[in-house]
């Protein structure tokens, strides 16, 4: 109705434009746009006179240039006569390695936290209590510098600490026996997929037949044989087709085995303590978000407190926790871009390398954002499809 | 068989008995909370154990073994930490480069703070409403203090560092985003299309990078972006980039509490009569900042942990200080000592704005409840 009067009121004209909300919305829309339209004809102008007066040519044709570089941590083939593109796809790898070992450790830290900080046990759970208390009150930047200060300040290769002549601990990181794969063990891996898909289907079936008849099946004791038991087998029918190759020390460095370097292990370990506190406080508000009917309503039912747990609790908690863990998982991606303060070369550490030596800035800049814009957009719709998966089914 | 009238006097009542020893004081509460059960007490050991090995070795490394005294490291002997260099560096940790004579002036800024946060943070503060005008001006006043001019000697924002630079960013970086978020989180949920477009675009762009490549870009790319001429103070470039940062997440926040208003606080504003403005301005935003303030303060403790980044583009803050003592010959492999003091400035800071942060919570629960 107010927006009938205030049109036949305003009559034809420019007064229109201010009194009819529609007109004016669209006015101001239109001057938003012009207004960064400005904005980006400024900025680009500027570049292109900036770049020009810098004699750099724009594009992505560097990435095929030799990078004159070396890199210590790397997953796949590299050497220093290597091309800029491969050298980005090191630093990748690197951040999706350190990130996927830090979510893991992260979840697994965090969740135990958060149940232990639940616990009745009051010293327990005020010990972890403190602990979660430092870590996520302090930043995440000085914990890296400090857990690799201290993994740098520890003995010389020669004064390594070994543990039980197989691991070595050093100011070079730790030296850990490799596995040596020889033939027969893709009958082990095969033996594995097959356990997982095998589990899949019983559960699948276990769950049909609950649903029909009310008859449970242990699915968890028999996909547990299915997937660790079954590739066991398999592995002493082959033979043990895995060797084991033991560092040695020599005089200067360890023969055999495989080094993980200190800033790896710094960044990974910075990295999960940091955001598994924060996960426990969120998994701890999960379960408590949980009414204490359900308990109650549960046990009314029969079901004993470990069910009661893992069929009631848990999944009305996950609820809760997902969202926000999600955003914890995006965050600790995030953060391990900080690898560049103690020189783990990340996809931000090995593309700050190139930008000194090649001076795309702008190229380089871009390609950061894409791809961490893209982990940050493929992390959350995968964990929104999750949420969606266990989201409460309301009628 | 005659059955007995079940009526019994006071008198008759046996005397009250007390709990079991089992159950009440010291003893009770022991068997309650450490040994209720085999697990428990098991549990309950193991951590006696390992604060039996922290709590003294800790002790006796920072304080009974502890050097005080010395002009550098060889001063030390080496049986617990050194604090030695305390003596000579606090000032640095502190100030920065800030020139030692002026120092003052960064102590009365950190005191007029209290006054300025005062009324926005507690209820019941006397004279509220003129503090509120101080608290509106206390950026300027902070400003020019730290910075120099009406007779106050001007003092380079190179010489800023140390904790004093860790506050500079992370106050004016939430005095700058709280608006910009207010303005995100409204554009987000705007009925006119572009608006909510530009704003969804910039909040994910932003909340989809790590901090470092904005960073970075203030310090590489904007020089690019901008005439020759032009040039901005790092200090200011930081501030820039680090108000975008928090804005979008600050954005989300806010959305949240936009969210929590019920529709018909809406309605009622158009029924009323009020423009959009006028039913932000009056009717929702006073709700729903209030009901996110734990939120808010949750991402200023975000931001103000990640004012330590900006080490990594050349500012020397609390821990780049740290940084370039424990490479500095004197000192030497104090990496521990140093660390630990810089920890101990953001764990004490960080600690009290999230107790705050909770105590909010807990306050605003109970009046919804009411």
């Amino acid at each position: 109705m107010a927006q009938l009067d205030a049109a036949e009121t305003a009559g034809p004209g420019l007064g229109r434009l201010w009194t009819d909300e529609r007109a004016r919305g669209l006015l101001f829309q239109i001057l938003v746009v012009l207004g960064l339209a400005l904005f980006v004809a400024f900025i680009v102008s500027n570049t292109i006179a900036n770049l020009q007066r810098a004699g750099l040519a724009s594009g992505f044709g560097f990435l095929t240039d030799q990078a004159f570089f070396d890199i210590n941590q790397k997953l796949i083939e590299y050497s220093s006569t290597s091309t800029f593109g491969r050298a980005l796809i090191v630093g990748i790898l690197n951040t999706i390695l350190v990130s996927v070992m830090g979510v893991i450790a992260a979840t697994l830290f965090g969740f135990s936290a958060g149940i232990i900080r639940l616990s009745p046990n009051w010293l327990l759970s005020r010990l972890v209590g403190a602990y979660v208390e430092i870590t996520r009150n302090i930043p995440v930047l000085l914990q890296i510098i400090f857990w690799w200060s201290v993994l740098t300040g520890l003995p010389k290769v020669r004064d390594s600490l070994g543990l039980g002549d197989v691991m070595f601990l050093n100011n070079r990181g730790i030296r850990l026996p490799a596995p040596l794969l020889e033939s027969g063990f893709e009958w082990v891996f095969a033996a594995f997929v097959i356990g997982v898909i095998a589990t899949v289907l019983t559960s699948r079936w276990a769950r049909k037949r609950q649903s029909l008849t009310g008859q449970t099946f242990p699915v968890g004791s028999i996909g547990l044989a299915l997937i660790i038991g079954l590739p066991i087998i398999v592995y002493w029918i082959a033979g043990s087709p895995v060797g084991w190759d033991i560092p040695t020390p020599k005089r200067f460095n360890f023969q055999g085995g495989f080094n993980v370097t200190p800033e790896l292990v710094a960044l990974w370990f910075a990295l999960s303590s940091y955001t598994g506190a924060f996960i426990s406080e969120i998994v701890r508000a999960g379960i408590l978000s949980v009414s204490k009917g359900q308990t109650e309503a549960a046990s009314a039912l029969g079901l004993r407190p470990r069910q009661t747990m893992r069929l009631v609790i848990i999944p009305q908690a996950m609820r809760v926790i997902i969202p926000p863990l999600t955003s914890q998982y995006l965050n600790l991606t995030k953060n391990s871009s900080l690898a560049i303060a103690i020189g783990y070369q990340d996809l931000v550490s090995i593309g700050g390398t190139i930008l000194n030596q090649s001076g795309q800035a702008l190229e380089v800049v871009g390609i950061w954002m894409v791809i961490y814009l893209s982990l940050s957009l493929l992390m959350s719709s995968f964990m929104n499809w999750y949420n969606k998966h266990i989201a409460l089914v309301e009628r | 068989m005659t059955v007995q009238p079940f009526h019994r006097s006071q008198a008759d009542l046996l005397p009250e008995r007390a709990a079991p020893a089992a159950t009440v004081g010291i003893v009770g509460w022991l068997s309650q909370n450490l040994f209720s059960s085999w697990a428990n007490t098991a549990f309950s050991l193991i951590s006696l154990y390992l604060l039996w090995l922290i709590i003294p070795t800790v002790i006796s490394w920072a304080f009974i073994d502890a050097n005080l005294a010395g002009d550098d490291r060889f001063a030390c002997n080496g049986a617990g930490a050194c604090w030695a260099w305390l003596d000579q560096r606090i000032n640095q940790f502190l100030y920065g480069f800030y020139p030692s004579d002026q120092t003052w002036r960064v102590d009365i800024a950190l005191v007029l703070l209290v006054p300025a946060l005062a009324p926005l943070l507690f209820d019941g503060v006397p004279y509220a409403r003129y503090l509120r005008w101080f608290s509106l001006a206390y950026p300027v006043i902070a400003t020019f203090l730290l910075i120099g001019g009406f007779g106050l000697e001007g003092v380079s924002t190179h010489k800023f560092g140390g904790f004093m630079l860790n506050v500079t960013v992370g106050l004016a970086g939430i005095v700058l985003s709280l608006p910009i978020g207010i303005v995100l989180a409204l554009g987000r949920r705007s009925r006119l299309p572009i608006i909510r477009m530009l704003s969804i675009g910039f909040i994910e762009l932003v909340r989809g990078v790590p901090l470092i490549t904005l960073l970075f870009v203030s310090n590489i790319i904007l020089p690019i972006f901008l005439p020759p001429d032009v040039t901005f103070d790092a200090l200011v470039r930081v501030i820039i980039m680090v108000s975008a940062f928090s804005s979008a997440y600050m954005a989300e926040v806010i959305r949240g509490g936009l969210q929590a208003i019920p529709r018909g606080q809406y309605e009622a504003a158009q029924a009323l009569g009020l423009r959009y403005w006028q039913s932000m301005g009056l009717i929702i935003l006073p709700q729903a900042l209030k009901i996110s303030i734990p939120g808010i303060v949750n991402t200023f403790i975000g931001l103000f942990k990640d004012t330590t980044l900006v080490i990594i583009i050349g500012l020397f803050d609390i821990l780049g200080i740290g940084n370039a003592m424990v490479s500095n010959p004197d000192w030497l492999g104090l990496a521990t000592e140093a660390y630990v003091f810089v920890a101990l400035f953001f764990f004490i800071t960080c600690f009290s704005m999230s107790r705050y942060s909770l105590h909010l919570e807990k306050r605003l629960d109970t009046e919804e409840r009411r």
